[in-house]
């Protein structure tokens, strides 16, 4: 069983504002049959158009989804439309005391199906979902944008993090490369965004050494293990750093991408800007 | 609260006799039976008994058993040992609905050259025999088909297989773990080589499986370090538990014929009363060949996950293919090869019996069902 929270349960077994409003003035849907969970989502606004006086919803989902459903229509009852804009999938997986990380998706349709609402009522648009930008996985319809969004939001750093929060990369796992640049990007923006970035201090080759192999124990090599593959630094010269790859990345037809992109990216950061990476043809 | 444990395909409850049978070698019995005195050398004939016990189950002789640690390594050994014994030229051949211990080798042996095919299923989840047959026509193959199905019940027609595969000098393994000890299996009649057994489906503990290896079959050791089972599993044996497994194949050989209609009786009261008190349900699988104790149904429109924890929360254990359940982002794989529509995959529940069930068990959940189903679907955008 799930480690869900006693709140979370108590929301599964005794959903608040389940059912249809009618004449709802705002009505977002998001999910589908084939996704496993969706949602739909209904508010009607006082009568001064101010506030949410009355939501309800309607999930088919796992007990999560359905908990998610229920605490998000208790968190906005009352807010304004600018408030419950504001409401993040962090917020309804906090007010339930924490999601186990594989269900985090849950509380991105909350917020999803909030956002879809808002939108019905500002624009008059019934879209069940409006995909902006570049689809990226196109199994479950995740939009480039949403990707970095989640990512963004909660601070994410693995390809399989994102996949729990908004399900893209979790159906055939041929955009996976494609989340990881995402997943990267952001990263990239967030370090860059808090810290601005101290000056490396020059260090001896020895060190430089040192750090290589550091950062590759660190950094690179779990994640090649995840795919059954591995990579050994093999010699340092001057910039060059020569490697070679072990395991299924040694028969990998997608090595050279994974050296630049991993491998080089991740020691450039931790390292130097300077660093070439070379696979070891002897 | 209620008890009621309607998963036995997952695991099962490890028999009174079974623990008895146990636990005189957590006492007295601890010794090494490769020792050369007589405290190690009196338990070697308890395990020449279990694999005595193991053998008749299937009709093997007792040479050709080797005992293992789970249906898993069972798996593993069968297919990777043939392949390494029989090199690249074998292509593999199995099913898109095997138990992931069979698709997980398949598909290492994949990426380590080996040619893999991977046959579909109807939509009651029966193989097309002819397929089979074009398959096996073009190379010499290593075949890996289960016996019965772990989340449909579904029964092949291994006799049917295994005449195709030895006309076509192909080997043959079947996972066999949920077809042991609930139907009849005779090895002298269906010409297969190998066949994988789990203790803890038959009411054994976990932590002990059985091969069996047709004499002749060409097999490299999975295990190597040890001259135990003859040299083809390394490893002092697992005396305890191999003993609780011959004394479960013997439990199951005797309660078998009885059990094929109790049991049976009572998974078709469920399946039948569960059908006609909820509305929009089905069953998945092929219902004329079907393990006695299995039932796979749909409940539309609504997800198993939420489903199972209605029941749990009034005492009933079952299981589902759900995507939340399995684990992935997508419903159980053998429903999608299948076909079952999405409006039903995501809804299916297992519920496996065993010779512990009871009327009242049974009678327990149809009463219950229909509230939680009712429950679920008030919820469901998908119910007009």
């Amino acid at each position: 069983m799930w480690d869900y929270t006693d709140k979370v349960l108590d929301h599964f077994r005794n959903p608040r504002n389940v059912g249809v409003i009618e004449a709802a003035d705002g009505v977002g849907q998001v999910g589908s049959l084939a996704c496993g969970d969706a949602l739909k989502l209904m508010f009607k606004l006082d009568a001064r158009k101010e506030r949410i006086a009355e939501i309800k919803f309607q999930t088919f989902g796992c007990a999560s989804a359905i908990a998610s459903s229920s605490a998000l229509t208790e968190m906005v009852k009352g807010m304004t439309l600018a408030q419950a804009a504001q409401v993040t999938n962090k917020d309804i997986a906090d007010y339930l005391g924490g999601l186990p990380e594989q269900k985090m998706h849950c509380s991105v349709l909350g917020r999803e199906a909030l956002e879809a609402a808002i939108a019905n009522y500002s624009t008059g648009k019934t879209d069940k979902k409006i995909l902006e930008g570049k689809v990226i996985c196109t199994c479950f319809g995740v939009t480039e944008e949403e990707i970095e969004r989640v990512t963004r939001e909660n601070k994410l750093i693995s390809v399989d993090q994102v996949t729990n929060y908004c399900k893209a990369g979790g159906g055939c796992g041929n955009c996976r490369k494609d989340i990881e640049k995402i997943v990267e990007r952001v990263r990239v923006q967030r370090e860059a965004s808090t810290a601005s970035a101290a000056k490396p201090r020059r260090l001896t080759t020895l060190q430089k050494i040192q750090l290589i192999q550091a950062t590759m124990d660190r950094e690179i090599r779990p994640m090649l293990k995840k795919d059954g593959g591995d990579v050994e630094l093999i010699d340092v010269l001057d910039n060059r750093v020569i490697i070679s790859f072990r395991g299924m990345c040694a028969h990998c037809q997608s090595a050279e991408v994974t050296m630049k992109d991993v491998v080089q990216a991740k020691l450039r950061e931790f390292v130097g800007e300077d660093l070439q990476v070379e696979e070891d043809k002897a | 609260m209620k008890n009621i444990y309607l998963d036995n395909n997952a695991t099962s409850q490890v028999a009174p006799e079974v623990t008895e049978a146990m636990l005189p070698f957590f006492k007295d019995l601890w010794g090494n039976p490769s020792s050369m005195h007589y405290f190690g050398g009196q338990v070697r004939k308890y395990i020449e008994t279990a694999r005595e016990q193991v053998a008749a189950l299937i009709g093997a002789d007792p040479s050709e058993i080797v005992f293992t640690g789970c249906g898993t390594e069972s798996d593993n050994m069968a297919i990777r040992g043939a392949a390494e014994a029989m090199g690249r030229d074998m292509q593999i051949v199995t099913t898109k609905v095997e138990h992931l211990a069979v698709l997980g080798p398949c598909r290492l042996l994949k990426e380590h050259g080996f040619d893999l095919v991977e046959l579909g299923v109807d939509p009651s989840g029966q193989l097309n025999l002819p397929d089979l047959r074009k398959t096996l026509s073009g190379r010499p193959s290593i075949v890996s088909i289960m016996w019965a199905n772990n989340e449909t019940g579904v029964v092949f027609p291994i006799d049917e297989i295994a005449a195709l595969t030895s006309n076509a000098g192909a080997i043959l393994h079947t996972d066999a773990v949920q077809a042991a000890g609930k139907i009849p299996i005779n090895v002298r009649k269906t010409p297969l080589n190998m066949l994988s057994i789990a203790g803890h489906k038959l009411h054994a503990p976990k932590g002990i499986g059985a091969l069996y290896v047709r004499k002749g079959t060409r097999l490299a050791t999975f295990m190597v370090g040890g001259h135990q089972e003859n040299g083809r599993r390394g490893g002092t044996e697992n005396v305890p538990y191999i003993v609780g497994l011959g004394r479960a194949c013997e439990l199951a050989a005797a309660h078998m014929n009885r059990e094929m209609t109790t049991v049976a009786a009572l998974r078709d009261r469920l399946e039948n009363g569960l059908l006609a008190s909820c509305p929009d349900t089905m069953v998945n699988g092929d219902r004329s060949h079907r393990l006695p104790n299995t039932s796979n149904i749909s409940f539309q429109y609504i997800e198993g996950e939420a489903i199972l924890y209605h029941l749990s929360d009034i005492g009933v254990a079952a299981s589902s293919g759900s995507a939340c359940t399995s684990g992935s982002l997508e419903p159980s794989h053998v429903i999608r090869a299948m076909g079952v529509p999405f409006t039903a995959a995501h809804g299916s529940i297992r519920f496996s019996l065993s010779r512990y069930n009871t009327m009242d068990d049974v009678d327990y959940v149809v009463a219950h069902m229909p509230e939680i189903v009712k429950r679920l679907r008030a919820l469901s955008p998908f119910v007009k």
